[in-house]
């Protein structure tokens, strides 16, 4: 049944969050702490998990693959909820910062993708429709 | 009858939103396709339509959630809200390798702290430069150049003045924006292309509306990996924030 992939999604959601929450609580910040991060490992490990198992069938996971495709359509969403405003009336240090602080983390993503060996690949990714 | 279909509208707000979001994308395929001969990515351009109908809900209502601060667009607000933002995210992950992340585990934590220090360096900078030489001034503008959450975080964990944090909130949120925007511009100079790049730009690029947007414009197949190290970051700077970088900051500047 398709709504089981979409529990089994929904439970390492709360999951992850619920443990982002109590990391944040134990090192004392006032925030979660890769909740969202969290939830991710966990579904990863319980796919593979279930997979060996044979616990999950093809239904189940187009439970959790629809989700995955309404990603691109939610963060349209999203960028529709900025407060595009606020930033914009910032001013000039705000601006700046912000430009010079993309700018030179861009340089720095630059140089660490080429330095040190990549040998992670796209080659086995599983075909993603087009939007 | 137009009031009858507002209703409608209003009280659908989040089916409103899936038929609103499916209009801007294949009104941006679209353009993507006609006008730019598939050189610019449709979800790019869907982005940077999401961005300016927020500018013009924020100009129309004075609000502070864009597009969502219009009564018939309520549903925006809970379609692209955190809940069903981080739902898409984790379901994401589905298509992770375990293997792919496992070899790019250390890198990512790696950019996750320069991600954290090199912004703030760069923001408290620029802020001493502009006039606010008090250690709490710098220390909460280099921390909104992290994220905007970190920003006011910090700044109400060390006192700062309320003009002050909004300020961080706008240093952030026109980062996020840059990285929304730009990554599909810089993506060859950044060397986005491969599991191990999408997760040092994760750790790097802040932010994780900033980096899911920046990736889901370049290369769908990024965006788990990106997202999986980026969802630390808010958490890692709203540590390091009113803590150590504070500290170094007031250890500098003296007050």
């Amino acid at each position: 049944m398709i709504i089981y992939g979409t529990a089994l999604l929904a439970f390492c959601h709360l999951a992850g969050l619920f443990l982002g929450d109590l990391l944040g609580v134990a090192i004392g910040v006032k925030t979660n702490v890769g909740g969202v991060g969290i939830a991710m490992l966990l579904l990863i490990f319980l796919r593979l998990y279930l997979h060996k198992k044979g616990l999950l069938p093809k239904e189940s996971e187009a439970g959790v693959a629809f989700w995955g495709a309404m990603y691109i359509p939610v963060v349209v969403a999203m960028a529709a909820n900025q407060n595009v405003v606020a930033a914009i009336k910032g001013g000039p240090v705000a601006l700046l910062s912000a430009f010079a602080a993309a700018a030179v983390c861009a340089c720095c993503i630059g140089v660490l993708t080429r330095t040190g060996r990549d040998s992670t690949s796209f080659v086995n990714a599983p075909q993603l429709e087009e939007i | 009858m137009l009031h009858m279909l507002e209703k409608i509208f209003v009280q659908n707000g989040l089916v409103t939103s899936f038929a609103l979001v499916g209009l801007i994308m294949w009104v941006s395929s679209l353009i993507s396709r006609k006008l730019t001969f598939g050189r610019v990515h449709g979800s790019a351009i869907a982005i940077v339509i999401g961005l300016v109908l927020a500018w013009l809900g924020g100009v129309f209502t004075g609000g502070q959630k864009g597009l969502a601060d219009l009564p018939l667009f309520t549903g925006v607000g809970l379609m692209g809200g955190a809940m069903l933002r981080d739902f898409a995210i984790v379901a994401t992950a589905f298509e992770v390798q375990a293997n792919e992340a496992r070899k790019a585990g250390l890198i990512g934590v790696v950019s996750l702290l320069l991600g954290t220090l090199l912004p703030f360096v760069v923001g408290a900078s620029i802020a001493h430069a502009f006039g606010y030489t008090d250690a709490v001034s710098m220390t909460t503008i280099g921390a909104g150049a992290v994220t905007y959450i970190v920003g006011p975080v910090t700044g109400a964990a060390i006192g700062a003045s309320s003009d002050v944090i909004a300020l961080s909130i706008a240093t952030g949120l026109i980062k996020a924006i840059i990285v929304m925007i730009g990554t599909p511009i810089a993506a060859g100079f950044m060397g986005l292309k491969t599991p191990r790049s999408a997760m040092i730009f994760g750790g790097l690029a802040g932010t994780v509306s900033g980096v899911s947007a920046g990736l889901a414009a370049t290369d769908r197949r990024l965006v788990p990996y990106g997202a999986l190290i980026a969802t630390f970051h808010t958490g890692i700077g709203c540590l390091l924030g009113p803590s150590v970088l504070f500290f170094a900051t007031r250890a500098l500047v003296g007050t």
